[in-house]
Protein backbone atom coordinates (compact mmCIF):
# COMPACT_ATOMS: atom_id res chain seq x y z
CA UNK A 1 0.00 0.00 0.00
CA UNK A 2 0.83 3.61 -0.57
CA UNK A 3 2.57 5.32 2.53
CA UNK A 4 -0.65 7.29 4.14
CA UNK A 5 1.03 10.50 3.45
CA UNK A 6 2.14 10.05 -0.18
CA UNK A 7 -1.26 10.53 -1.51
CA UNK A 8 -3.10 12.93 -3.85
CA UNK A 9 -6.46 14.12 -2.73
CA UNK A 10 -8.05 12.22 -5.57
CA UNK A 11 -6.07 8.73 -4.44
CA UNK A 12 -7.31 9.54 -0.71
CA UNK A 13 -10.62 9.59 -1.70
CA UNK A 14 -10.62 6.12 -3.13
CA UNK A 15 -9.04 4.80 -0.44
CA UNK A 16 -11.52 6.22 2.26
CA UNK A 17 -14.57 5.48 -0.24
CA UNK A 18 -13.25 1.68 -0.01
CA UNK A 19 -12.57 1.67 3.55
CA UNK A 20 -8.71 0.87 2.78
CA UNK A 21 -7.98 3.39 5.72
CA UNK A 22 -9.92 6.02 8.20
CA UNK A 23 -9.66 9.60 8.24
CA UNK A 24 -8.60 9.19 11.83
CA UNK A 25 -5.23 6.97 10.28
CA UNK A 26 -4.90 9.31 7.69
CA UNK A 27 -4.58 12.43 10.06
CA UNK A 28 -1.99 10.62 12.49
CA UNK A 29 0.44 10.05 9.30
CA UNK A 30 0.04 13.75 8.77
CA UNK A 31 0.48 14.73 12.02
CA UNK A 32 3.59 12.50 12.34
CA UNK A 33 4.93 13.73 9.42
CA UNK A 34 4.24 17.02 10.17
CA UNK A 35 6.34 17.25 13.64
CA UNK A 36 8.91 15.02 12.11
CA UNK A 37 9.18 18.10 9.66
CA UNK A 38 9.47 20.39 12.25
CA UNK A 39 12.88 22.28 10.70
CA UNK A 40 11.13 23.12 7.34
CA UNK A 41 9.43 25.71 10.08
CA UNK A 42 6.16 25.14 7.74
CA UNK A 43 3.72 25.74 10.71
CA UNK A 44 3.15 28.30 12.84
CA UNK A 45 0.53 26.56 14.91
CA UNK A 46 0.24 22.69 14.64
CA UNK A 47 -3.34 21.94 15.50
CA UNK A 48 -3.51 17.66 15.81
CA UNK A 49 -6.14 17.77 18.39
CA UNK A 50 -8.40 19.64 15.83
CA UNK A 51 -7.18 17.02 13.02
CA UNK A 52 -8.13 14.41 15.00
CA UNK A 53 -11.50 15.14 16.29
CA UNK A 54 -12.43 16.41 12.93
CA UNK A 55 -11.32 12.88 11.48
CA UNK A 56 -12.88 11.03 13.37
CA UNK A 57 -16.10 13.22 12.94
CA UNK A 58 -15.72 12.36 9.37
CA UNK A 59 -15.49 8.84 9.90
CA UNK A 60 -18.75 9.03 11.98
CA UNK A 61 -20.47 10.33 8.90
CA UNK A 62 -19.13 7.56 6.85
CA UNK A 63 -20.41 4.81 9.47
CA UNK A 64 -23.33 6.46 9.53
CA UNK A 65 -23.99 6.68 6.08
CA UNK A 66 -24.32 10.63 6.44
CA UNK A 67 -23.98 12.82 3.15
CA UNK A 68 -19.63 13.47 2.29
CA UNK A 69 -18.17 16.39 1.33
CA UNK A 70 -15.59 16.91 -1.61
CA UNK A 71 -13.08 17.10 0.71
CA UNK A 72 -13.89 14.29 3.54
CA UNK A 73 -11.14 13.22 5.57
CA UNK A 74 -8.81 14.92 3.74
CA UNK A 75 -6.15 16.87 5.88
CA UNK A 76 -4.64 20.12 5.13
CA UNK A 77 -2.82 23.28 5.96
CA UNK A 78 -4.15 26.35 6.81
CA UNK A 79 -2.57 29.37 5.33
CA UNK A 80 -2.07 31.72 8.54
CA UNK A 81 -3.78 34.63 7.35
CA UNK A 82 -7.06 32.60 7.54
CA UNK A 83 -8.70 33.14 10.79
CA UNK A 84 -9.70 29.86 12.26
CA UNK A 85 -12.05 30.06 15.62
CA UNK A 86 -10.22 29.46 18.81
CA UNK A 87 -7.03 28.88 16.99
CA UNK A 88 -4.55 31.56 16.98
CA UNK A 89 -4.14 33.85 13.87
CA UNK A 90 -1.21 35.73 13.47
CA UNK A 91 -0.71 36.56 9.63
CA UNK A 92 2.99 36.13 10.01
CA UNK A 93 3.32 38.96 12.21
CA UNK A 94 4.35 40.04 15.45
CA UNK A 95 1.69 42.50 16.15
CA UNK A 96 -1.42 40.31 16.62
CA UNK A 97 0.40 38.75 19.30
CA UNK A 98 -1.86 35.76 20.93
CA UNK A 99 -5.27 37.05 18.51
CA UNK A 100 -7.19 34.00 18.39
CA UNK A 101 -10.21 34.96 16.38
CA UNK A 102 -13.79 34.47 17.85
CA UNK A 103 -15.10 33.33 14.17
CA UNK A 104 -13.80 31.62 11.33
CA UNK A 105 -13.23 32.79 7.50
CA UNK A 106 -15.39 31.51 5.05
CA UNK A 107 -13.15 29.93 3.07
CA UNK A 108 -12.00 27.60 6.18
CA UNK A 109 -15.44 27.02 7.38
CA UNK A 110 -16.22 26.06 3.32
CA UNK A 111 -13.57 23.41 3.54
CA UNK A 112 -14.83 22.62 6.86
CA UNK A 113 -18.13 21.81 5.94
CA UNK A 114 -16.61 19.58 3.20
CA UNK A 115 -15.01 17.70 5.59
CA UNK A 116 -11.33 18.84 5.22
CA UNK A 117 -9.25 17.87 8.59
CA UNK A 118 -7.20 21.05 9.48
CA UNK A 119 -3.65 19.74 10.43
CA UNK A 120 -2.35 23.63 11.71
CA UNK A 121 -1.72 27.05 10.46
CA UNK A 122 1.29 27.37 7.88
CA UNK A 123 3.64 29.85 7.85
CA UNK A 124 3.98 33.00 5.63
CA UNK A 125 5.35 36.10 5.09
CA UNK A 126 4.10 39.14 6.84
CA UNK A 127 0.99 40.05 6.07
CA UNK A 128 1.96 38.19 3.13
CA UNK A 129 4.14 40.83 1.77
CA UNK A 130 7.07 38.80 0.67
CA UNK A 131 8.26 36.53 -2.20
CA UNK A 132 10.44 34.36 -0.11
CA UNK A 133 8.67 33.53 3.06
CA UNK A 134 12.12 35.81 5.13
CA UNK A 135 9.27 38.43 6.40
CA UNK A 136 7.56 35.99 8.48
CA UNK A 137 7.94 36.57 12.33
CA UNK A 138 7.92 33.43 13.21
CA UNK A 139 11.21 32.48 10.85
CA UNK A 140 11.92 31.79 7.49
CA UNK A 141 10.65 28.42 5.97
CA UNK A 142 12.79 25.99 4.43
CA UNK A 143 12.10 24.49 0.84
CA UNK A 144 11.81 20.89 0.79
CA UNK A 145 13.89 20.76 -2.02
CA UNK A 146 16.92 21.97 -0.56
CA UNK A 147 18.11 18.34 0.92
CA UNK A 148 18.39 17.69 -2.71
CA UNK A 149 20.88 20.00 -2.76
CA UNK A 150 22.41 20.39 0.92
CA UNK A 151 21.31 23.63 0.97
CA UNK A 152 19.05 26.16 2.28
CA UNK A 153 16.73 27.33 0.18
CA UNK A 154 13.57 29.57 -0.20
CA UNK A 155 9.83 28.37 -1.07
CA UNK A 156 9.37 31.08 -2.40
CA UNK A 157 5.84 33.00 -0.62
CA UNK A 158 3.62 34.75 0.69
CA UNK A 159 2.09 31.09 0.65
CA UNK A 160 5.49 29.64 1.39
CA UNK A 161 4.54 27.28 4.47
CA UNK A 162 1.55 26.19 2.58
CA UNK A 163 4.13 25.32 -0.23
CA UNK A 164 6.49 23.64 1.64
CA UNK A 165 4.05 21.73 3.45
CA UNK A 166 2.42 20.05 0.50
CA UNK A 167 5.54 19.18 -0.90
CA UNK A 168 7.50 18.23 1.64
CA UNK A 169 4.75 15.10 2.25
CA UNK A 170 3.77 17.16 5.75
CA UNK A 171 0.05 18.24 4.39
CA UNK A 172 -2.39 16.56 1.38
CA UNK A 173 -3.48 19.84 0.29
CA UNK A 174 -3.29 23.41 1.42
CA UNK A 175 -5.09 26.64 1.40
CA UNK A 176 -2.74 29.72 0.17
CA UNK A 177 -3.85 33.49 -0.82
CA UNK A 178 -2.64 35.25 -3.62
CA UNK A 179 -2.00 38.81 -4.08
CA UNK A 180 0.63 39.36 -6.60
CA UNK A 181 1.48 36.04 -7.22
CA UNK A 182 1.88 34.24 -3.50
CA UNK A 183 0.21 31.10 -4.76
CA UNK A 184 1.60 30.74 -7.75
CA UNK A 185 5.02 31.36 -7.00
CA UNK A 186 5.47 28.97 -4.34
CA UNK A 187 4.10 26.40 -6.38
CA UNK A 188 6.79 26.90 -8.71
CA UNK A 189 9.82 26.96 -6.24
CA UNK A 190 8.39 23.72 -4.39
CA UNK A 191 6.98 21.56 -7.50
CA UNK A 192 3.74 21.62 -6.78
CA UNK A 193 0.02 22.80 -8.56
CA UNK A 194 -0.64 26.11 -7.07
CA UNK A 195 -4.03 28.04 -8.61
CA UNK A 196 -4.77 31.73 -8.11
CA UNK A 197 -8.85 31.86 -9.07
CA UNK A 198 -10.73 34.56 -10.27
CA UNK A 199 -11.25 37.80 -8.05
CA UNK A 200 -14.81 37.27 -6.13
CA UNK A 201 -14.94 33.69 -6.66
CA UNK A 202 -13.71 32.78 -3.42
CA UNK A 203 -15.08 35.19 -0.25
CA UNK A 204 -12.59 37.62 1.42
CA UNK A 205 -14.53 37.35 4.25
CA UNK A 206 -12.05 36.80 7.66
CA UNK A 207 -8.74 36.34 5.48
CA UNK A 208 -6.53 39.05 6.82
CA UNK A 209 -6.71 41.57 4.40
CA UNK A 210 -3.35 42.51 2.29
CA UNK A 211 -4.84 45.02 -0.70
CA UNK A 212 -8.37 44.30 -0.62
CA UNK A 213 -8.74 44.80 -4.93
CA UNK A 214 -6.51 42.15 -5.27
CA UNK A 215 -6.52 39.23 -2.55
CA UNK A 216 -8.01 36.11 -3.48
CA UNK A 217 -7.59 32.66 -1.91
CA UNK A 218 -7.09 29.38 -3.79
CA UNK A 219 -5.60 25.95 -2.93
CA UNK A 220 -2.15 24.66 -3.70
CA UNK A 221 -2.13 21.08 -3.92
CA UNK A 222 0.12 18.09 -5.40
CA UNK A 223 -2.26 17.68 -8.78
CA UNK A 224 -4.47 19.97 -11.04
CA UNK A 225 -7.42 17.67 -9.94
CA UNK A 226 -7.04 17.86 -6.45
CA UNK A 227 -6.63 22.04 -7.59
CA UNK A 228 -10.09 21.71 -8.70
CA UNK A 229 -11.71 19.38 -6.23
CA UNK A 230 -10.74 21.82 -3.47
CA UNK A 231 -11.17 24.82 -5.33
CA UNK A 232 -14.66 23.90 -5.83
CA UNK A 233 -15.04 23.29 -1.93
CA UNK A 234 -13.39 26.73 -1.31
CA UNK A 235 -15.95 29.03 -3.52
CA UNK A 236 -18.56 30.08 -3.76
CA UNK A 237 -21.20 33.11 -3.03
CA UNK A 238 -20.82 34.69 0.27
CA UNK A 239 -23.16 37.69 1.20
CA UNK A 240 -20.51 39.05 3.92
CA UNK A 241 -17.96 39.68 0.97
CA UNK A 242 -19.59 42.35 -1.10
CA UNK A 243 -16.92 41.33 -3.95
CA UNK A 244 -17.31 37.89 -3.80
CA UNK A 245 -18.82 36.83 -6.83
CA UNK A 246 -22.83 36.43 -6.93
CA UNK A 247 -22.50 33.11 -9.09
CA UNK A 248 -22.90 29.23 -8.96
CA UNK A 249 -19.60 27.04 -8.37
CA UNK A 250 -19.15 24.80 -11.31
CA UNK A 251 -18.16 21.26 -10.60
CA UNK A 252 -14.40 21.65 -11.81
CA UNK A 253 -13.68 18.58 -11.54
CA UNK A 254 -15.70 17.69 -14.75
CA UNK A 255 -14.56 19.99 -16.22
CA UNK A 256 -11.05 18.43 -16.56
CA UNK A 257 -11.75 15.87 -19.79
CA UNK A 258 -8.40 15.45 -21.11
CA UNK A 259 -9.56 16.72 -24.51
CA UNK A 260 -7.58 20.26 -25.35
CA UNK A 261 -8.04 19.68 -29.21
CA UNK A 262 -8.46 22.99 -31.38
CA UNK A 263 -7.95 25.18 -27.95
CA UNK A 264 -5.57 28.44 -28.56
CA UNK A 265 -3.09 29.15 -26.47
CA UNK A 266 -1.70 32.80 -26.72
CA UNK A 267 2.30 33.56 -26.01
CA UNK A 268 2.57 36.36 -24.95
CA UNK A 269 5.64 38.46 -26.92
CA UNK A 270 6.47 40.69 -23.85
CA UNK A 271 6.84 38.23 -21.43
CA UNK A 272 10.38 37.32 -23.70
CA UNK A 273 12.17 39.59 -21.53
CA UNK A 274 15.67 40.59 -21.61
CA UNK A 275 18.13 39.01 -20.22
CA UNK A 276 15.37 36.29 -19.21
CA UNK A 277 17.14 32.71 -18.18
CA UNK A 278 17.71 30.19 -20.98
CA UNK A 279 16.47 27.28 -18.84
CA UNK A 280 13.26 29.27 -17.94
CA UNK A 281 13.17 30.46 -21.93
CA UNK A 282 13.24 26.54 -22.77
CA UNK A 283 10.95 25.34 -20.19
CA UNK A 284 8.42 27.80 -21.60
CA UNK A 285 9.25 26.78 -25.49
CA UNK A 286 8.66 22.91 -24.11
CA UNK A 287 5.34 23.84 -22.82
CA UNK A 288 4.09 25.19 -26.09
CA UNK A 289 5.41 22.01 -27.60
CA UNK A 290 3.66 20.22 -25.61
CA UNK A 291 -0.01 21.90 -25.57
CA UNK A 292 0.66 21.68 -29.48
CA UNK A 293 1.32 17.96 -29.78
CA UNK A 294 -1.57 18.17 -27.26
CA UNK A 295 -3.68 19.82 -30.21
CA UNK A 296 -4.16 22.83 -29.23
CA UNK A 297 -3.51 25.81 -31.59
CA UNK A 298 -0.34 28.59 -30.75
CA UNK A 299 -0.93 32.08 -31.43
CA UNK A 300 1.25 34.97 -30.58
CA UNK A 301 -0.40 37.75 -28.03
CA UNK A 302 0.59 40.79 -27.25
CA UNK A 303 0.66 42.41 -23.80
CA UNK A 304 1.86 45.56 -24.09
CA UNK A 305 1.82 47.27 -20.78
CA UNK A 306 3.60 44.57 -19.29
CA UNK A 307 6.62 45.99 -18.33
CA UNK A 308 4.22 48.52 -16.15
CA UNK A 309 2.69 45.49 -13.92
CA UNK A 310 5.57 45.75 -11.06
CA UNK A 311 5.56 49.29 -10.69
CA UNK A 312 1.51 49.67 -11.03
CA UNK A 313 1.36 46.78 -8.59
CA UNK A 314 4.01 48.51 -5.93
CA UNK A 315 1.19 51.52 -5.81
CA UNK A 316 -1.74 50.00 -5.66
CA UNK A 317 -1.05 46.94 -3.30
CA UNK A 318 0.82 49.24 -0.66
CA UNK A 319 -1.44 51.80 -0.59
CA UNK A 320 -4.35 49.46 -0.21
CA UNK A 321 -2.55 47.97 2.38
CA UNK A 322 -1.58 51.27 4.45
CA UNK A 323 -5.57 51.66 4.44
CA UNK A 324 -5.82 47.50 5.26
CA UNK A 325 -3.10 47.92 8.41
CA UNK A 326 -4.12 51.24 9.60
CA UNK A 327 -6.76 49.19 11.92
CA UNK A 328 -3.19 47.43 13.96
CA UNK A 329 -3.33 50.02 17.08
CA UNK A 330 -2.80 48.43 20.06
CA UNK A 331 -6.43 48.91 21.31
CA UNK A 332 -8.50 45.99 20.24
CA UNK A 333 -6.63 42.96 19.31
CA UNK A 334 -3.07 41.91 18.98
CA UNK A 335 1.02 43.28 20.83
CA UNK A 336 0.11 46.75 22.59
CA UNK A 337 3.59 48.70 23.76
CA UNK A 338 2.63 51.14 26.43
CA UNK A 339 3.55 55.16 25.30
CA UNK A 340 2.40 58.34 26.97
CA UNK A 341 0.06 59.74 24.70
CA UNK A 342 -2.20 57.82 22.06
CA UNK A 343 -0.39 58.84 19.74
CA UNK A 344 2.71 57.49 21.34
CA UNK A 345 1.33 54.19 21.83
CA UNK A 346 -0.23 53.70 18.57
CA UNK A 347 3.59 54.78 17.20
CA UNK A 348 5.22 52.29 19.62
CA UNK A 349 2.97 49.55 19.00
CA UNK A 350 2.85 49.71 15.48
CA UNK A 351 7.12 50.13 14.90
CA UNK A 352 7.77 47.76 17.60
CA UNK A 353 4.68 45.03 15.88
CA UNK A 354 5.74 45.61 12.07
CA UNK A 355 8.64 44.60 10.75
CA UNK A 356 10.63 46.00 8.09
CA UNK A 357 9.14 44.75 4.77
CA UNK A 358 5.54 45.85 6.10
CA UNK A 359 7.13 48.97 7.44
CA UNK A 360 8.20 49.77 3.62
CA UNK A 361 5.18 49.30 2.46
CA UNK A 362 2.72 51.23 4.63
CA UNK A 363 4.72 54.01 4.15
CA UNK A 364 5.08 54.02 0.15
CA UNK A 365 1.43 53.39 0.64
CA UNK A 366 1.07 56.22 2.87
CA UNK A 367 3.50 58.47 1.03
CA UNK A 368 1.39 57.61 -2.34
CA UNK A 369 -1.87 58.45 -0.93
CA UNK A 370 -0.97 61.44 1.00
CA UNK A 371 -2.16 64.97 -0.38
CA UNK A 372 -0.41 66.59 -3.61
CA UNK A 373 0.90 63.02 -4.69
CA UNK A 374 -2.73 61.21 -5.04
CA UNK A 375 -2.78 62.42 -8.41
CA UNK A 376 0.64 61.58 -9.68
CA UNK A 377 0.73 57.91 -7.91
CA UNK A 378 -2.06 56.45 -6.65
CA UNK A 379 -4.83 57.55 -9.76
CA UNK A 380 -2.06 56.88 -12.22
CA UNK A 381 -1.75 53.25 -11.17
CA UNK A 382 -5.40 52.91 -11.16
CA UNK A 383 -5.18 54.21 -14.94
CA UNK A 384 -2.20 52.46 -15.71
CA UNK A 385 -4.03 49.56 -14.45
CA UNK A 386 -6.97 49.76 -16.34
CA UNK A 387 -4.87 49.64 -19.48
CA UNK A 388 -3.16 46.62 -18.14
CA UNK A 389 -6.95 44.94 -17.90
CA UNK A 390 -7.48 46.25 -21.29
CA UNK A 391 -4.30 44.15 -22.84
CA UNK A 392 -5.60 40.90 -21.40
CA UNK A 393 -9.35 41.60 -22.40
CA UNK A 394 -8.38 42.31 -25.94
CA UNK A 395 -5.82 39.27 -25.88
CA UNK A 396 -8.94 37.03 -24.95
CA UNK A 397 -10.61 37.78 -27.83
CA UNK A 398 -8.44 35.82 -29.53
CA UNK A 399 -7.61 32.84 -27.33
CA UNK A 400 -8.42 30.55 -24.40
CA UNK A 401 -5.69 30.73 -22.31
CA UNK A 402 -2.09 32.20 -21.73
CA UNK A 403 1.15 30.15 -21.41
CA UNK A 404 4.33 32.21 -19.53
CA UNK A 405 6.41 31.00 -17.16
CA UNK A 406 5.51 31.16 -13.80
CA UNK A 407 8.31 32.77 -12.10
CA UNK A 408 11.87 34.27 -13.37
CA UNK A 409 14.33 31.50 -11.87
CA UNK A 410 13.94 28.25 -9.85
CA UNK A 411 13.87 28.28 -5.75
CA UNK A 412 17.18 30.38 -4.42
CA UNK A 413 19.11 30.22 -1.26
CA UNK A 414 17.83 31.97 2.28
CA UNK A 415 19.68 34.78 2.64
CA UNK A 416 19.88 35.87 -1.13
CA UNK A 417 18.09 38.50 -3.19
CA UNK A 418 17.47 40.29 0.46
CA UNK A 419 19.49 43.35 0.01
CA UNK A 420 17.28 45.00 -2.58
CA UNK A 421 13.52 45.54 -2.12
CA UNK A 422 12.83 45.83 -5.90
CA UNK A 423 15.20 42.59 -6.51
CA UNK A 424 12.42 40.80 -4.46
CA UNK A 425 9.98 42.47 -6.12
CA UNK A 426 10.94 41.15 -9.57
CA UNK A 427 10.20 37.46 -8.56
CA UNK A 428 6.33 38.39 -9.12
CA UNK A 429 7.11 39.95 -12.83
CA UNK A 430 5.10 37.28 -14.64
CA UNK A 431 2.35 36.43 -11.89
CA UNK A 432 1.32 40.14 -11.26
CA UNK A 433 -0.29 41.19 -14.62
CA UNK A 434 -3.00 38.39 -13.85
CA UNK A 435 -3.63 39.78 -10.43
CA UNK A 436 -3.92 43.13 -11.65
CA UNK A 437 -6.55 42.07 -14.57
CA UNK A 438 -8.36 39.79 -11.81
CA UNK A 439 -8.04 36.50 -14.04
CA UNK A 440 -7.03 32.95 -12.75
CA UNK A 441 -3.65 31.52 -13.15
CA UNK A 442 -2.33 28.37 -12.26
CA UNK A 443 1.16 27.33 -12.13
CA UNK A 444 1.47 23.48 -13.13
CA UNK A 445 4.86 22.15 -12.43
CA UNK A 446 7.03 21.18 -15.63
CA UNK A 447 10.21 20.55 -15.11
CA UNK A 448 13.62 20.76 -13.68
CA UNK A 449 16.38 23.42 -13.81
CA UNK A 450 19.94 22.11 -14.46
CA UNK A 451 20.22 22.78 -10.61
CA UNK A 452 17.36 19.61 -10.13
CA UNK A 453 15.00 22.24 -8.71
CA UNK A 454 11.52 22.22 -10.50
CA UNK A 455 10.47 24.81 -12.46
CA UNK A 456 6.83 25.98 -13.14
CA UNK A 457 4.81 27.43 -16.14
CA UNK A 458 1.74 30.09 -15.49
CA UNK A 459 -1.97 29.04 -17.36
CA UNK A 460 -3.85 32.15 -17.39
CA UNK A 461 -7.18 32.17 -18.28
CA UNK A 462 -10.94 34.04 -18.54
CA UNK A 463 -12.62 35.40 -15.91
CA UNK A 464 -14.77 33.02 -14.46
CA UNK A 465 -13.09 30.19 -16.48
CA UNK A 466 -11.59 28.45 -14.14
CA UNK A 467 -12.96 25.00 -15.36
CA UNK A 468 -11.62 25.38 -18.98
CA UNK A 469 -8.14 27.03 -17.44
CA UNK A 470 -8.07 23.58 -15.14
CA UNK A 471 -8.38 21.37 -18.59
CA UNK A 472 -5.48 22.69 -20.38
CA UNK A 473 -3.24 22.50 -17.07
CA UNK A 474 -4.24 18.91 -17.04
CA UNK A 475 -3.38 18.69 -20.18
CA UNK A 476 0.11 20.22 -19.72
CA UNK A 477 0.61 18.44 -16.65
CA UNK A 478 -0.29 15.05 -18.44
CA UNK A 479 2.29 16.10 -20.65
CA UNK A 480 5.09 16.98 -18.27
CA UNK A 481 4.25 13.71 -16.14
CA UNK A 482 6.59 15.55 -13.46
CA UNK A 483 6.51 13.51 -10.88
CA UNK A 484 9.82 13.88 -8.57
CA UNK A 485 10.06 14.28 -4.90
CA UNK A 486 11.83 16.78 -3.15
CA UNK A 487 15.12 14.92 -1.33
CA UNK A 488 14.73 11.80 -3.82
CA UNK A 489 16.12 11.03 -6.91
CA UNK A 490 20.01 12.67 -7.40
CA UNK B 1 11.86 60.86 -6.93
CA UNK B 2 14.05 61.07 -3.93
CA UNK B 3 12.97 61.24 -0.68
CA UNK B 4 15.14 62.86 2.44
CA UNK B 5 15.29 61.91 6.01
CA UNK B 6 12.80 64.77 7.18
CA UNK B 7 10.29 63.48 4.82
CA UNK B 8 10.54 59.47 6.00
CA UNK B 9 9.99 61.14 9.47
CA UNK B 10 6.90 63.19 8.66
CA UNK B 11 5.61 59.91 6.34
CA UNK B 12 6.16 57.81 9.70
CA UNK B 13 4.30 59.98 11.70
CA UNK B 14 1.22 59.96 9.15
CA UNK B 15 1.39 56.30 9.55
CA UNK B 16 1.76 56.09 12.89
CA UNK B 17 5.27 53.93 13.19
CA UNK B 18 8.03 54.79 15.00
CA UNK B 19 11.25 54.60 13.37
CA UNK B 20 14.34 55.31 15.29
CA UNK B 21 16.70 58.19 13.74
CA UNK B 22 19.34 56.13 12.99
CA UNK B 23 17.29 54.05 10.42
CA UNK B 24 16.12 57.17 8.82
CA UNK B 25 18.92 57.54 6.15
CA UNK B 26 18.24 54.03 5.04
CA UNK B 27 15.20 54.11 4.75
CA UNK B 28 15.41 57.28 2.31
CA UNK B 29 17.72 55.50 0.12
CA UNK B 30 15.25 52.17 0.22
CA UNK B 31 11.54 54.20 -0.70
CA UNK B 32 13.99 56.27 -2.89
CA UNK B 33 15.04 53.38 -4.67
CA UNK B 34 11.53 51.95 -5.16
CA UNK B 35 10.06 55.18 -5.66
CA UNK B 36 12.59 56.01 -8.57
CA UNK B 37 11.74 52.71 -9.85
CA UNK B 38 7.67 53.67 -9.69
CA UNK B 39 8.54 56.75 -11.55
CA UNK B 40 8.79 54.37 -15.36
CA UNK B 41 4.74 55.55 -15.00
CA UNK B 42 4.97 58.49 -15.81
CA UNK B 43 6.28 57.56 -19.25
CA UNK B 44 3.11 56.83 -20.16
CA UNK B 45 -0.32 59.03 -21.47
CA UNK B 46 -2.96 58.17 -19.65
CA UNK B 47 -5.33 61.04 -20.66
CA UNK B 48 -8.57 59.82 -20.94
CA UNK B 49 -8.23 56.56 -19.05
CA UNK B 50 -10.57 56.07 -16.39
CA UNK B 51 -8.95 54.91 -13.29
CA UNK B 52 -9.67 50.83 -12.41
CA UNK B 53 -10.60 50.65 -8.23
CA UNK B 54 -11.83 47.05 -8.69
CA UNK B 55 -12.19 44.22 -11.43
CA UNK B 56 -15.43 43.43 -10.40
CA UNK B 57 -17.91 44.71 -12.62
CA UNK B 58 -20.84 43.93 -10.52
CA UNK B 59 -22.64 46.87 -8.58
CA UNK B 60 -22.16 46.92 -4.93
CA UNK B 61 -25.15 44.51 -3.31
CA UNK B 62 -27.18 46.03 -1.15
CA UNK B 63 -27.83 43.92 2.28
CA UNK B 64 -31.43 44.74 4.00
CA UNK B 65 -30.73 47.17 6.65
CA UNK B 66 -31.40 44.93 9.71
CA UNK B 67 -29.59 43.84 12.96
CA UNK B 68 -28.00 40.60 12.26
CA UNK B 69 -26.13 39.94 15.15
CA UNK B 70 -25.10 41.70 19.01
CA UNK B 71 -25.17 40.97 22.47
CA UNK B 72 -21.37 39.91 21.97
CA UNK B 73 -19.34 42.02 24.26
CA UNK B 74 -17.04 39.12 25.84
CA UNK B 75 -16.00 38.49 22.58
CA UNK B 76 -15.33 41.67 21.03
CA UNK B 77 -13.21 42.03 23.57
CA UNK B 78 -11.80 38.81 23.95
CA UNK B 79 -8.62 39.75 22.23
CA UNK B 80 -8.35 43.75 23.62
CA UNK B 81 -4.81 44.04 25.14
CA UNK B 82 -6.07 45.84 28.05
CA UNK B 83 -9.67 45.89 28.73
CA UNK B 84 -11.45 47.46 31.76
CA UNK B 85 -15.34 47.26 32.93
CA UNK B 86 -16.28 46.12 29.66
CA UNK B 87 -13.96 48.66 27.54
CA UNK B 88 -11.57 48.88 25.67
CA UNK B 89 -8.74 51.26 26.87
CA UNK B 90 -6.28 53.80 25.74
CA UNK B 91 -3.52 56.61 27.55
CA UNK B 92 -5.53 59.50 29.29
CA UNK B 93 -6.22 61.75 26.12
CA UNK B 94 -8.06 64.47 28.24
CA UNK B 95 -6.20 66.20 30.91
Amino acid sequence: MTKLNDMDIATARDGLNKGDFSAAELAEAYIQAMQAGRDLNAYITETPEVALERARESDERRAKGDHLGAMEGIPIAMKDLFCTEGVLTTAGSHILDGFTPAYESTVSANLRSAGAVMLGKANLDEFAMGSANITSYYGPVKNPWGLKVGKDLVPGGSSGGSAAAVSGGLAMAATGTDTGGSIRQPASFCGIVGLKPTYGRCSRWGVVAFASSLDQAGPMTQTVRDAAIMLGAMAGFDPKDSTSAPIETPDFEAAITGDVKGKTIGIPKEYRMDGMDPEIQAMWDQGIEWLKAAGCNVKDVSLPHTKYALPTYYIVAPAEASANLARYDGVRYGLRVPGDSLDDMYMNTRGEGFGDEVQRRILIGTYALSSGYYDAYYIKAQKVRTLISNDFKTAFEDVDAILTPTAPSAAFGIGENQDDPVAMYLNDVFTVPTSLAGLPGISVPTGLSSGGLPLGLQLIGRAFGEGELLNIASALETAAAFNHKPGQEG
Amino acid sequence: MSLDKDTVKQIAYLARIRVSDDKLAPLAGELSSILDWIEQLQELDTDGVEPMASVSDVTLPQRKDAVTDGNCQAAVLRNAPDPEDGFFTVPKVVE
